[in-house]
């Protein structure tokens, strides 16, 4: 077991969590950054031997890792709270105790995941898990691959799979013409975005479309897609889905924050409803890389105390928040979507619940009681995010332990120290 | 210039490429299904970034995620027993 000390503990080393840590360093405090993944970056700039970071990733990375004041705990995934000011965390061979002043939640977002026929068999990924697994060694030569879902990250993934050698047979785009055509032609006010496009444009790319089945015994051979009222099938080796970002707000809900919407609420210094904890990027508010670093700039000064430093960034944070807007105006689900959802589709991986086991339940609680849906490893992280949308189900209450962990890290436990 | 290491999936040696998540070398192995589900159906890495908990398998004794988890020399990974009297007979 070990015992750390820090001033500001920073949840997640993605963008918002590595800008915060920086300015928060840069401030005089000491901080410790606790991450699930291997190495720091995040899902956008996840390493590995398929993976080509943008140098200002590496720049980052590379100060984060060189700061006197930084500490980073990877590889270690927050399991509870068991005192007001302190996380319990596990890594592959130990456990730990991380004691804290100041508290800034970086937790990321997560794809959301619609149900359909066949989305489990293997072939079939999240559109960010293709892209994941590509960085992380996949090797998908001279595969045909089909990308489906909403929005620009699609673009991106197809891009990552022609890189690695695979063939983009069919990007599959839910959302019609003219709003994305609106998007792109918006795309002037962020130049950075708009120098993006050519590299990203695709011929495959199928507006007002829709994957409406997986088809295969033991793994994917086929895709049924929809447009425009008609059906097809198109051969592929492999399919890559995912319906847009959903802030991952579940440690936030651990801690108390109150919610705006789907993401944890915070005012103008990414400060939470609650004292002393902050939040900055995606877990605020779905809006990509340059306004998590612009967030969690903010959040590591103002956390520190230097109020004047945190509002230099209030400008750059607009900028890229009007941004976000405009690309969730543009991909916004079409209600159409809820019908690749049929009663046989799997909505629970964890407990294998089909859809129209619990479809007619009035709420979460009501589906997990009787059908174990959402009650498995992932603890509704997947499920729950889909009920949410097709029937506007809350998110399950996060509980302790917030992962799967291992006994002896649940025994090192301490007791609620003189709890109120 | 890179370099390569070697590990066990089920007791077979596969070489890769160092850096390699054990869930992108699950996908080399001859079944790319990192388990078996409640009800029996082939499961493989699903979101690749350690939420929907489909990658689940044992490495060196020990429950992990496999896409969080980068191969290292040695390393010993294993899908349930069950898993593998089911697919090997």
């Amino acid at each position: 077991m070990t015992d750390l000390h820090c001033d500001i503990a920073i949840l997640g080393a993605g963008p918002a969590g590595l800008a915060a840590a920086l300015g928060a360093a840069d401030s005089g405090r000491q901080v410790t950054i606790l991450d699930d993944n291997p190495v720091p970056g995040g899902q956008i700039w996840r390493d590995g031997p398929g993976a080509r970071l943008p140098e200002a990733a590496r720049q980052l990375r590379a100060a984060v890792a060189g700061h006197p004041n930084i500490r980073v705990l990877s590889g270690a995934r927050l399991i509870g709270r068991p005192q007001p000011r302190a996380l319990l965390f596990e890594r592959a061979h130990d456990c730990g105790l991380l004691h804290w002043q100041r508290l800034i939640l970086c937790c990321g977002a997560r794809e959301l995941q619609l149900p359909f026929p066949g989305w489990t068999l293997p072939g079939v990924t999240g559109a960010g898990g293709l892209q994941a697994l590509l960085k992380q060694g996949l090797s998908v030569t001279d595969e045909r691959i089909v990308i489906a879902g909403s929005g620009p990250l699609l673009l991106a993934v197809a891009a990552s799979v022609r890189q690695a050698g695979g063939q983009v047979v069919a990007i599959i785009e839910q959302t019609p013409l003219r709003s994305a055509l609106r998007f792109a032609a918006g795309l002037w006010r962020w130049p950075e975005k708009a120098r993006q496009l050519p590299e990203l444009a695709d011929h495959h790319w199928r507006p007002a479309s829709q994957v409406s089945a997986a088809l295969g015994d033991d793994r994917l051979t086929a895709v049924r897609i929809r447009h425009g009222g008609r059906e097809r099938e198109l051969a592929c080796d492999r399919l890559a889905t995912g319906y847009g970002l959903i802030p991952n707000i579940e440690p936030g809900l651990l801690f108390g924050c109150p919610l705006a919407g789907t993401a944890i609420a915070v005012d103008d210094y990414q400060q939470t409803g609650i004292p002393d904890i902050f939040a900055a990027g995606e877990c605020t508010g779905v809006g990509g890389s340059e306004l998590a670093l612009a967030e969690g700039a903010i959040a590591g000064y103002a956390a520190a105390g230097d109020v004047a430093r945190a509002r230099t960034g209030f400008a750059r944070r607009e900028r890229w928040q009007g941004f976000a807007r405009a690309a969730e105006g543009a991909f916004a689900l079409q209600p159409q979507l809820g019908e690749i959802c049929t009663p046989e589709s799997l909505l629970c991986r964890c407990e294998d619940v089909t859809t129209g086991a619990v479809a007619g339940a009035p709420d979460w609680r009501c589906a997990k009681m009787a059908q174990r849906c959402g009650m498995g490893a992932c603890q509704g992280r997947t499920c729950g995010a889909a009920a949410r949308w097709l029937w506007g189900w809350p998110l399950p209450t996060p509980q302790e332990p917030l992962s799967p962990a291992r006994i002896d890290t649940l025994a090192h436990r301490p007791p609620p120290a003189n709890s109120e | 210039m890179t370099q390569t290491i070697n590990l066990t999936i089920d007791g077979v040696a596969i070489t890769v490429v160092e850096g390699t998540s054990v869930a992108a070398a699950l996908a080399r192995s001859p079944l790319p299904a990192a388990r078996l589900s409640v009800s029996g159906q082939l499961r493989p890495p699903f979101c690749g970034m350690g939420v929907c908990q489909e990658c689940r398998i044992t490495i060196d004794g020990k429950r992990r995620l496999a896409c969080q988890t980068p191969c290292r020399a040695g390393m010993r990974v294993e899908r349930d027993a069950k898993f593998r009297s089911d697919q090997h007979d």
